[in-house]
């Protein structure tokens, strides 16, 4: 009986009710879809950080070069949450005899690594030198190879293409790292490393580092990683302000289309009291009602506003929202309350009024 | 006899109309807030990015190569070509001085260090830090504190006319300084006011006021190279191309753009001899960052506005449903649909008006206070958007009231009278 009549009020006022649960559905979906966003944000916006380059930077103690294992040890350590890239650097000679700092690097790390180095052409074949656009009006005006010494030792080489970035980078030529290292017998002193994760990840990692290679010294670029923590902070800050507004005025959408819907059906309340239905079953009802419909408005809702969150991701981060199930708890909870409060506050105020005075239409 | 209607209506249906108008205020506030810090994020963000640092550096145009490993510097001091410290204010006589937020020059030289009989060799870093600057009648303070804000002092700033150093973190670990000592440096006895930390090459350095180490290299007035921190518009197809190749009007739609290119090239035509550039790690990703956290904000204005947009709507539907009985009692008089509708019609955009305008200022009032709680600055909002926030209120409670207002027209009267449906 109860069951019934729950069902048949939904039925015989389609119309009212699919409005309410409409109201239900957008406000839930609109919920789901900022909340996701506000819990991902973060992992995407970090992501977004991680194109500034390295974050943790590992060097040879008094400048001395690293152990030959740094890099794998470093590589073992971050373990695929970010990228790794050895740098060897030495002063060697022009062939008319003037200073320039050479560098020796993985080419392939330090393309995904450092991807603001505006480059011509990549090295491809050994004996290719990348040379900074300062640098190529020294060592190679002409586009001819050219030759380097360093402690008796020369090595030639040929410009693949040049490397602008606007910084130190401007003035230097790199080599690959196994060109070098056969050239001078230098080992890399510097391995960069770009990170992915919460600053306690990130804290972890140069903790795990640092046990790892004991002859180095791991520290963080303090620059990138407070301007990171701050526009993070500020983003979020934003996102939950606007979530809140936008959460509280879908709310506010639904009480008022319940409340009216609830006081449209006061006949209905009335008969029910004038055919001797106890104010228990009568707020057991109406409860009842209001909670399911909160239910179905959340679930359905759930599933627009992840959605939505989803589109929100591959439009602007160019990766979808992952859909964080942890929500739907807080959505569903936040619905049933919200139509229980739109229900409650018309019965209250009906159930001090006398049935005659309602079916009378006064 | 129609503004009487409309006016009896509003003053004997205080309930509905407050509340009707009350779902309309609300919309509006939630609406113009958001737009205002959709408006203003992208400024608001840029300046927390300066936290990053410098995005354009300038250089002396015929400069030797910096031959710099790990923070020490092999070039011979006195080589190469140097900017003019006098010439540093014009930067802010460039079109886009507005967006510059600071600049710090520098100048490394060598020098030895004295101590218990022995001597070293040290890099000695001569910059500003918090130094006055004024061309014309702007003033600006500027310097290191500005453009390197994740530097910290442990001690005291030292004064930009002083004869007060820094020392790095760790060469002041190497040397056992403490804060208040004395450096003997190149013959000269200097004070230590504080204990430097910046996580990079200075930390093994000294850095001391720029006229000081102008004194020791021996060339008054000289400058090695200038970070300068600006706020920029994020880089496009027009902003990467070269100026040189573009014709009238596209340049000059270039030239008064804040791309980073454009105000590197402004600098550069600013300062005599000089060679801007734009420092492309911070520059380039920021343009990144900025444009994902701007599109961001705006699709959940987008949001907002829709969510307030329905908001207004379900209010004004149940408002109209609510008075069936009064439409049905028109009806029976011999009012016309077009009579009938006109009313609602006119009390819809009297609600939308009033709604809107205090929604309009409530809306002001919390994006200030948003932006003042999040940035620790004001967001205002150009009154520009008022004419735009009242008629998106008015089409959006027309809209809204639309529906229900055709359902009520529509009613036979006989049934709206007995209260049935």
């Amino acid at each position: 009986m109860f069951v019934r009549m729950l069902v048949q009020a939904a039925v015989l006022r389609r119309g009212r009710a699919a409005s309410a649960l409409f109201a239900m559905v957008v406000a839930a979906a609109v919920a789901t879809a900022m909340l996701n966003l506000y819990v991902d944000v973060q992992a995407k916006l970090r992501r977004e950080f991680r194109n500034y380059g390295a974050n943790i930077v590992v060097v040879g103690k008094d400048g001395a070069s690293l152990p030959a294992d740094a890099l794998g040890q470093a590589e073992t350590v971050v373990a695929g949450r970010g990228v790794v890239a050895p740098f060897a650097l030495v002063v060697a000679l022009t062939a008319d005899g003037r200073p320039i700092v050479v560098a020796g690097t993985d080419f392939d790390r330090v393309r995904q690594l450092d991807r603001w180095w505006s480059v011509s052409s990549w090295p491809s074949a050994p004996q290719q030198a990348l040379v900074g656009v300062r640098a190529l009006s020294v060592v190679s005006p002409k586009n001819q190879p050219f030759d380097f010494e360093f402690q008796g030792h020369t090595i030639h080489v040929t410009a693949a293409g040049t490397v602008q970035t606007g910084a130190a980078e401007d003035s230097r030529v790199y080599l690959a790292l196994p060109d070098f290292v056969s050239w001078t017998g230098v080992q890399p002193s510097t391995i960069e490393v770009a990170a992915n994760g919460s600053p306690e990840e990130i804290a972890a990692i140069m903790h795990q580092m640092q046990q790892a290679i004991p002859g180095a010294d791991v520290r963080p670029v303090r620059q990138i990683m407070e301007g990171e923590a701050r526009v993070l902070g500020k983003t979020r800050a934003t996102l939950l302000a606007a979530a809140a507004l936008i959460i509280l005025t879908a709310a506010l959408c639904v009480l008022s289309t319940l409340m009216g819907w609830v006081f449209d059906r006061r006949r209905d309340f009335a008969i029910m009291k004038a055919l001797g239905a106890s104010d228990r079953l009568l707020n057991g009802f109406f409860a009842a009602e209001a909670a399911a419909l909160g239910a179905i408005g959340a679930v359905v809702g759930f599933v627009f506003g992840i959605g939505i969150a989803a589109w929100i991701g591959r439009a602007n981060f160019h990766a979808p929202v992952v859909p964080r199930f942890s929500v739907l708890p807080f959505v569903l909870a936040g619905s049933i309350l919200v139509t229980l409060l739109s229900a409650i506050l018309p019965i209250s105020l009906l159930r001090r009024v006398q049935p005659a005075v309602i079916l009378r239409g006064e | 006899m129609f503004v009487r209607l409309v006016y009896e209506s509003f003053r004997r249906q205080k309930r509905r109309k407050l509340l009707a108008g009350a779902a309309i205020t609300l919309g509006v506030t939630v609406a113009t807030a958001m737009i205002a810090v959709a408006t203003d994020i992208g400024d608001k963000m840029n300046r927390e990015l300066r936290t990053i640092g410098a995005n354009l550096l300038i250089t002396p145009q015929e400069d030797t190569l910096d031959v710099e490993i790990g923070g020490v510097n092999l070039k011979p001091p006195s080589d190469g070509a140097f900017l003019n410290e006098a010439d540093l204010r014009k930067i802010k006589g460039t079109f886009w001085h507005n967006n510059i937020t600071g600049f710090a020059p520098v100048l490394p030289v060598n020098v030895t260090l004295e101590r218990d009989g022995k001597t070293e060799n040290l890099t000695l870093v001569g910059t500003y830090f918090a130094k006055n600057i004024s061309f014309g009648k702007e003033e600006l303070t500027t310097g290191v504190r500005t453009t390197h804000p994740w530097w910290r002092v442990s001690g005291a700033w030292p004064g930009d006319n002083s004869r007060d150093v820094l020392v790095g973190e760790r060469l002041a670990a190497r040397l056992s300084v403490k804060m208040g000592d004395e450096l003997a440096l190149s013959g000269r006895t200097l004070r230590v006011s504080g204990i430097l930390s910046t996580g990079g090459a200075e930390d093994d350095e000294v850095v001391a006021p720029i006229s000081l180490a102008q004194e020791i290299l021996g060339k008054p007035g000289a400058v090695r190279r200038v970070y300068v921190s600006a706020l920029t518009k994020p880089e496009d197809a027009l902003g990467r191309r070269d100026p040189k190749s573009m014709s009238g009007p596209v340049y000059d739609r270039w030239y008064c753009s804040p791309y980073p290119q454009s105000i590197a090239y402004q600098l550069q035509e600013a300062i005599p001899h000089s060679h801007a550039e734009q420092i492309r790690q911070v520059a380039q990703n920021e343009g990144a960052v900025l444009t994902r956290i701007e599109g961001l904000i705006f699709l959940v204005t987008l949001a907002a506005l829709f969510a307030s947009a329905l908001a207004v709507s379900a209010a004004m539907a149940t408002a109209i449903f609510e008075r069936r009985a009064e439409v049905g009692l028109m009806k029976a008089l011999g009012a016309g649909r077009f009579a009938i509708a006109s009313i609602f019609f006119t009390e819809a955009t009297l609600l939308a008006l009033i709604g809107g305008l205090v929604g309009f200022a409530a809306g002001g009032m919390l994006a200030q206070q948003i932006g003042r709680s999040i940035f620790n600055s004001a967001i205002s909002i150009p009154p520009v958007l008022l004419p735009l926030i009242l008629a998106i209120a008015v089409i959006v409670t027309f809209a809204g009231s639309a529906a229900a207002i055709r359902k009520a027209v529509r009613l036979d009267p006989v049934f709206a009278l007995r209260g049935e449906l």
